[in-house]
């Protein structure tokens, strides 16, 4: 008696008042709803998922309202992973800020370096050399293929097929490999620089990346051809997580989430930014929204990749310089820096100051990151350092999205409705 | 970007605004817009109604460490129609730093509005879940406002004791 007095008094040790608001705010959702307080046969419970939960993608904490197995009402509670990189940033030079990039979505670093390089380059109004706009792009779909990949492999195991896990990890082991090869780094890359990249690709490289491009389509028919009729997995993914496209619009859904419920909206098509506009390529859309539609985007994305990475080696300069040639713009090359005193004079100066864009000046660059729209808003008061830098995360406008969705959904699906939206909360928290 | 569009809607906001437009901003890549304070509802629902901005990309908020209007609040629309984006910006004063809620415009300022509450204090009246999004609630400053240190306020929040014979 004694003990389960204790048990049912016990209140959360730490951070009471959050505790108290998040039950709060779950109750208080879809107040206007008349419901009946009365449970005869005891079927409604509050339920927790996270944030320690292998399914939620990170450190997410899903609280559940349920009525048997359906899902009544649900809130999220996130910031777990909060680091405060905004702050962080207001503190550092662009240049030295663009590594904590690689720690927002951990899973396709090189596009947030290039998002966050593209953004500096606009406030200042560097014009970066052609053939470092090419290698950009040909990195950024190699991360969005990587990232793919991930979620492909984690989504199905959640559906409960473990093997494509290791199928894709082998598949993202290659494209470590190249960016070991090109940036010198498997995960966290770092090879974007404002003005350009900080090296060119060694043939070893190229090499690398077209033996890839060509293996890689043969890879992904054979999942096609494993999960496009498998029962199981079309069972499990078709009609769940469904959402329409006026819905998908208001809530903010961003990337193929959004896509999948037939809005095509791409930032390379709808405001092409390095050279997409003068590729050939697809954007892939489905009018379901649910979590079958979004594998479909997903999958094609990977195939559409694929093609632009062929024809930028199809279009790019074979020779040229891969960085800004101006010492007031960008950091000069290392060959400058040890061979000659203007050289290493400039290298301090970057280092020490870097880049300043006018004073009040302010502006907003976005690439299609694999998850969706990543933006940069940067405000500018003349130093080296930003004196505000906002990040417009995809995950973070996902989750918010997964409110949504989740309502209604069954709870065995929560997990499959996750991983098909696909949040990394690196990226979300901040 | 088509610039006759944007010619177009920007004399259409103009119309609509009339002097309580502050300040148009056409220097960067998307045209700024500062507007007065009390206007930003109305506005938000005509850019959203007439004007086709159906999409609510972000909520910023930004701290200018001035004595008067010291925080300002942009929005961040997408016209999906016309391909425009446009930033909407209002300051805000420092002494009860309150805006109304875009949250019966566009349901997704719901996520954004919390966090511009959690990091400048900048409360939106008539939200329906104004908590901290990403601080515990026990926390109590608001840590990008520029007098806040980098290093954050030791003892703010009450953490774990690690020792192994804590209870």
């Amino acid at each position: 008696m004694q003990i389960e007095k204790q048990i049912s008094k016990k209140k959360p040790t730490y951070f009471r008042e959050h505790q108290e608001a998040i039950y709060k705010s779950l109750e208080d959702k879809h107040a206007t709803v008349e419901i009946d307080k009365s449970d005869p046969l005891a079927t409604r419970m509050t339920l927790n998922m996270g944030p320690q939960h292998p399914a939620t993608h990170g450190v997410l904490r899903v609280l559940m309202e349920l009525d048997g197995e359906v899902i009544t009402k649900c809130r999220l509670d996130t910031g777990y992973l909060h680091r405060g990189i905004e702050k962080m940033a207001e503190n550092k030079t662009y240049q030295e800020f663009m590594p904590y990039t690689d720690r927002m979505d951990y899973l396709s670093p090189y596009s947030n370096n290039v998002a966050l390089c593209m953004a500096v380059e606009r406030i200042t109004k560097i014009e970066i050399p052609e053939r470092a706009s090419y290698i950009r792009m040909i990195c950024c779909e190699l991360a969005r293929i990587s990232s793919h990949l991930l979620w492909l492999g984690t989504m199905i195991m959640d559906a409960g097929a473990l093997s494509y896990f290791l199928w894709t990890f082998r598949e993202r082991e290659k494209i470590y490999d190249i960016f070991d090869e090109v940036a010198g780094n498997r995960f966290t890359v770092s090879h974007s620089r404002i003005g350009g990249v900080n090296n060119d690709f060694t043939p070893v490289a190229v090499e690398k990346i077209r033996r890839f491009v060509k293996q890689f389509p043969d890879e992904l028919k054979g999942w096609h051809k494993t999960l496009d009729r498998n029962r199981i997995f079309v069972d499990r993914n078709n009609g769940v997580g469904a959402i329409d496209h006026e819905e998908a619009i208001a809530i903010g859904l961003a990337g193929p989430s959004l896509r999948a419920t037939g809005i095509a909206y791409d930032i390379r098509t709808f405001e092409p930014y390095m050279h997409y506009d003068e590729m050939d390529f697809v954007v892939p859309t489905r009018t379901e929204g649910d979590n079958l539609a979004r594998y479909y985007c997903r999958m094609e994305e990977m195939a559409e990749s694929i093609r632009i990475i062929e024809q930028c080696f199809d279009k790019m300069p074979k020779k040229g310089p891969v960085r800004v040639d101006d010492a007031k713009k960008s950091y000069p090359s290392k060959d400058e820096v040890y061979y000659s005193m203007e050289g290493l004079i400039h290298d301090f100066m970057m280092t020490d100051t870097g880049v300043c864009p006018p004073a009040g000046a302010e502006s907003y660059h976005a690439i299609e990151a694999p998850k969706g729209e990543l933006g940069f808003y940067i405000q500018s008061d003349g130093t080296g350092h930003p004196w505000r830098l906002k990040i417009n995360s995809p995950s973070f406008s996902n989750l918010q999205g997964l409110e949504t969705v989740l309502d209604g959904e069954m709870v065995a699906d929560t997990v499959v409705i996750i991983g098909g939206l696909d949040p990394v909360m690196g990226d979300s928290d901040k | 970007m088509n610039t006759d569009t944007r010619d177009s809607i920007l004399q259409d906001i103009k119309e609509f605004l009339g002097d309580d437009l502050l300040e148009l901003n056409l220097e960067q890549a998307y045209p700024l817009l500062r507007i007065s304070g009390s206007k930003i509802y109305d506005t938000c629902r005509f850019l959203k109604n007439t004007l086709h901005f159906i999409y609510l990309n972000e909520i910023i908020g930004t701290d200018r460490f001035t004595s008067e209007d010291r925080f300002e609040v942009i929005y961040h629309l997408i016209s999906l129609r016309d391909r425009q984006r446009i930033f909407v910006k209002v300051y805000v004063d420092e002494e009860d730093p309150l805006l109304p809620t875009v949250n019966d415009i566009w349901k997704s300022a719901n996520w954004h509005e919390r966090e511009v509450y959690d990091m400048f204090g900048i409360r939106f009246e008539g939200h329906p879940d104004l908590r901290r999004i990403f601080l515990p609630e026990d926390f109590k400053y608001y840590p990008l406002r520029k007098e806040f240190p980098l290093l954050g306020v030791p003892g703010s929040l009450e953490m774990p004791n690690t020792t192994p014979d804590h209870d």
